[in-house]
């Protein structure tokens, strides 16, 4: 608490003073005009008579994000570390209170209706892991070679990623379990335990998609692991989970080095479903070819480079374990999201971030940014005081 | 607590690696990434971008009509009439068993079809095609097609498709000629032939709809639709229209072909007869009776009336006995006999031999028909008064000399026994007796005795195992009346456009050609000019007053059995240069004279535009 105090009253004296990572923030509103593009062409005949139904929802999404951004990146994100069991319970609740309220989306129960946004509990979830689960890890950063560290931490991160993917949201409870190994791995977790959580890993998948299912136990609904497996051959049920894979691939590949434009047929005729929200980027593809998807790429990299720095650079341990965190959470959903779109990935419904249509991702990826703002601005602040 | 925990250098190589190791796993993931973009866009994107094409694309066709067929002289002899069919398709099919019968009832009631009767029909054609529609009925009203159309919502899966079915405006005239209409087969579909017709488009399966399909089929138009996922039309791309099949001229001569015909009709009603251009082989008529009326086959024919029309005891009128007719030709076949015992050195057209009545073979004895002597007498006249006992002496020396094969070995140059080539696809090439042929029958224990000199005399009058039919006597006629070409008939003349203008003329076949000293053959037909008009002659009383100079050689063949004979006649006309043969056999005419002589009359009246006020009754000497 002595230690917060001066930082307290830094903050109190200029908030203007606070400077923010600029390459971070181009990146993301960069991601977020390509975003509103991609939103706005190619859902401008889904609604009938309403061609901006989407791209304004997402526009708002968008200014509402940067908002929430800016605000959090001038609060202090250290003292979050002293809320942690509220951050948990609050995360663990709301899960728990789309289960008792959430409405169903297509057979899954993922979201609560507030107003007019539907409220997917465990997008949120994902920060709140990563400040929650950052914060345990900097309780026991002496015991940190024990076992028992490892497991309490997994065991914390598997409660949460169990709820979601009984939702079933397969796709949000991986992303839990990226960020936990992430925050580990930052942390300096040996090199032995990850090992061991590899094997652990390989059974489990074996366990869930080969043993249960031959032993009569539903672990994963069939049309999960079909979706998971159907990435290896897509031909093999082109009607089914292979058609969406193979339009995708129609998608990106009729795009050529320059795209379609107006002539993307495959998601102005509907051929491409979800092209506004997980598939999005088979419409930069399909749109604006190589060219767009190599660009929107380099904005992701631009993204992930920073956050890499900005955790390198936190004054503290707890702001590399979460920068760390929301790195991973980034970085995994980037790349299983556009893997999944160019078929070399199962298909999981990870969103991309900033990317794809739907508020709880938008907000809760520009709060997380917020948050990496918030170490960048509290390094840069230090390293100032310390200049002086 | 927390403070101690918190502190730290600010980057550790131990956290420094960590971190290196991070930004590593997200290079090796950009450079996958790119990587597989720059394979998907870049090396593949014509590829998916052709897939995208295809996604978005739907052809809606629309068939082409068929081209008509017509006789020499334009005459039309098949052409199409629109028509509704109520088809099926299986992509809009209820899949649930219990819908798709509540369909059939529905369809059943609406069409007079028992729902059972349908499902046996229609499961079966979409199990064996699954992505082409299903026919329920063709040749459906206005009325109810409109009907189905305005009441969509209870017929799912059900629609009307505009089909062009086969119109054949003369009815049985002809019918054996034309063939049938039928959609693509599983094993069509794999011929490169069929390479641009699609599944379920009808193409020619038999007759000469088979043999010209490639000119007769026309080329499917199709409207090419924009559509979304859903298979909603989007917009119209672009429109082709179908093109109409090729005008097929046939050699036939309406006139002809009726009169030949009705001539049929009016005899025992079971025959053939077979009219050629003695130089071009053009045939100008070739019928076969029974005949039906093709028009029950372009509505897709019900199982009763294609029984039916197989059947033996209706006389089965689909067989062409024109050409798959097999039958014994009797005296007719002596234009053979004397041919063989010419050119094999037999006999000189002057040889002499005796006739007294009867011929004897071993222990058989042959007698002439009538059993009347006609004394000594040459070639000529053994023609002309058509004397058995002459050609047995003929048939028999032949079978003893040499290798005793020389009249199966003339009668074979001449055509006997083998198809002739006509562009029909279902000839016959019936049988030409012979000792190798009896004797592997005999092997094998099929027949009770091995070949006998009686087996050639048989033969020498066109009696016994041989089995030939009217189209192979008329080329065995012409070939000796043009000079010695043995022609392949043919019914295809050319190929046209819709308004008759020459595209193609359709190739002349080559014709096989036999060395037959010229006196040989004007020996032959001098008898054959004598038959025909000679005082005696066995067909004289028949042609007499005829306007047109002919040759003709009658033909009595015995069945057997207590059956009644079968009647021939072939003749040359004008003489004394024949321009066209003229071949008929009735089944169960008798005398060549009485039945098949006054057909073939008729049938040269109509080839040469002769009035007869009255029909000519049969009648003259037997042969």
């Amino acid at each position: 608490m002595a230690a917060s105090t001066p930082v307290t009253d830094f903050r109190d004296r200029g908030v203007r003073l606070l400077p923010l990572d600029p390459l971070l923030l181009l990146a993301a509103l960069g991601l977020t005009a390509a975003s509103l593009y991609i939103v706005g062409t190619a859902t401008q005949d889904d609604i009938p008579g309403d061609p901006n139904y989407y791209v304004t929802r997402q526009a708002l999404y968008a200014g509402v994000g940067i908002l929430l951004m800016l605000i959090i990146s001038r609060f202090d994100y250290s003292r979050l570390r002293e809320w942690k069991i509220g951050i948990y319970g609050t995360m663990i609740g709301a899960i728990l209170l789309v289960y008792a309220l959430g409405f169903s989306a297509r057979g899954s129960k993922r979201a609560i209706e507030i107003g007019f946004f539907n409220f997917q509990a465990s997008e949120l979830g994902k920060l709140l892991l990563v400040l929650s689960l950052s914060a345990f890890v900097v309780d026991r950063m002496r015991r940190l070679g024990d076992r028992e560290t490892t497991s309490r931490i997994m065991l914390l991160t598997l409660i949460p990623a169990m709820l979601v993917i009984g939702q079933p949201d397969l796709g949000s409870g991986l992303v839990y379990l990226a960020i936990a190994l992430a925050v580990l791995f930052v942390a300096g977790t040996k090199w032995t335990h990850f090992a061991a959580l590899g094997v652990i890993a390989v059974a489990a998948v074996a366990i869930v998609l080969v043993a249960a299912p031959a032993a009569g136990v539903e672990v994963l609904k069939p049309y999960q692991v079909d979706r998971l497996t159907a990435f290896l051959n897509p031909t093999n049920n082109p009607k089914k989970e292979g058609y969406q894979i193979n339009q995708s691939l129609t998608a990106i590949g009729s795009g050529g080095k320059t795209g379609r434009g107006d002539q993307a047929t495959q998601t102005r005729l509907d051929f491409l479903p979800e092209h506004h929200t997980d598939f999005i980027f088979s419409v930069v593809g399909e749109e604006l070819g190589f060219v767009g998807a190599a660009l929107v790429l380099s904005l992701f990299a631009l993204l992930i480079w920073r956050a890499l720095r900005i955790l390198t650079m936190s004054k503290n341990l707890y702001g590399a374990l979460i920068a760390g965190g929301i790195t991973a959470m980034l970085m995994f959903q980037v790349f299983v999201n556009v893997g999944m779109t160019i078929g070399i990935m199962p298909i999981t419904g990870v969103p991309l971030p900033l990317m794809s249509y739907g508020g709880s991702s938008v907000l809760v990826t520009f709060m997380a940014l917020g948050v990496m703002q918030s170490i960048y601005a509290r390094a840069r602040e230090t390293a100032t005081v310390k200049g002086l | 607590m927390y403070l101690d925990n918190d502190r730290r250098p600010t980057l550790t190589p131990q956290l420094a690696v960590r971190v290196a190791l991070i930004g590593g796993i997200a290079l090796v993931a950009f450079a996958v990434i790119f990587f597989r973009l720059w394979y998907l866009q870049v090396l593949s994107g014509d590829r998916y971008l052709a897939e995208a094409r295809d996604n978005r694309v739907r052809e809606i066709k629309v068939q082409a009509a068929r081209g008509e067929i017509v006789d020499r002289d334009g005459r039309t002899l098949v052409d199409n009439r629109p028509s509704n069919a109520v088809v099926l398709s299986p992509d809009r099919l209820p899949a649930d068993l219990d819908d798709r019968r509540t369909l059939y009832r529905r369809l059943g009631k609406l069409l007079d079809i028992k729902p059972g009767a349908l499902a046996r029909d229609v499961e079966p054609q979409l199990a064996a095609l699954p992505y082409s529609t299903a026919t329920v009925k063709q040749d459906v009203s206005n009325q109810l097609a409109w009907y189905l159309l305005e009441h969509r919502d209870q017929f799912r899966g059900a629609d009307v498709e505009r089909v062009f079915l086969r119109s054949y405006p003369h009815h049985d005239i002809g019918a054996h000629l034309f063939g049938t209409v039928g959609e693509l087969n599983a094993k069509q579909e794999k011929d490169p032939r069929y390479r641009d017709v699609d599944l379920g488009d009808r193409v020619g399966q038999t007759g000469i709809e088979l043999q010209y399909d490639r000119y007769l089929r026309g080329r499917n138009g199709a409207s090419r639709l924009q559509v979304d996922a859903m298979g909603n039309l989007n917009r119209r791309l672009n429109k082709r229209d179908p093109k109409q099949g090729r005008q097929l001229r046939l050699s036939v001569d309406l006139d002809v072909q009726e009169a030949g015909q009705e001539a049929l009709a009016g005899g025992t009603g079971r025959g053939a007869f077979a009219v050629m251009d003695v130089k071009s082989g053009e045939v100008l008529g070739l019928g076969s009776q029974p005949s039906f009326d093709p028009n029950i086959f372009s509505k897709g024919i019900k199982q009763r009336d294609y029984a039916r029309l197989l059947d033996e005891d209706n006389g089965a009128p689909l067989t062409n006995r024109a050409i798959q007719g097999g039958y014994p030709t009797g005296s007719t076949f002596k234009l053979v006999t004397a041919t063989a015992a010419l050119e094999s050195g037999v006999i000189t057209p002057d040889t002499p031999l005796f006739d007294p009545g009867s011929y004897t073979v071993g222990d058989t004895v042959f007698e002439n028909a009538g059993k009347v002597a006609h004394g000594t007498l040459a070639l000529r006249q053994a023609l002309t008064v058509s004397s058995d006992v002459f050609f047995y002496q003929l048939g028999d020396q032949m079978n003893s000399n040499g290798d005793g094969l020389a009249l199966q070995h003339w009668a074979r140059r001449l055509g006997i026994g083998r198809n002739t080539g006509i562009d029909l696809p279902e000839e016959q090439p019936g049988l030409l007796p012979t000792p190798k042929w009896r004797n592997a029958l005999f092997k094998a224990g099929d027949t009770d005795r091995v070949w006998t000199p009686g087996d050639n005399v048989n033969l020498s009058v066109g009696q016994g195992d041989l089995k030939a039919d009217p189209l192979q006597m008329a080329v065995a006629y012409a070939a000796i009346a043009n000079g010695g070409r043995v022609l392949r008939p043919r019914l295809g003349q050319r190929i046209e456009d819709s308004s008759g203008r020459a595209i193609q003329q359709l190739e002349a076949p080559t014709a096989r050609r036999l060395k037959i000293p010229a006196a040989d053959r004007q020996a032959i037909l001098d008898g054959l000019r004598g038959a025909a008009s000679a005082p005696g002659g066995t067909s004289t009383s028949v042609f007499q007053d005829f306007p047109i100079q002919i040759a003709g050689k009658t033909g009595t063949a015995e069945k057997g059995e207590g059956r009644a004979d079968q009647s021939w006649y072939v003749a040359l006309a004008p003489w004394p240069e024949p321009k066209y043969v003229v071949a008929v056999t009735d089944e169960a005419g008798g005398f060549g004279a009485d039945t098949a002589a006054p057909m073939a009359r008729r049938i040269l009246a109509a080839l040469f535009n002769v009035k007869e006020n009255k029909l000519v009754e049969g009648g003259g000497p037997s042969d």
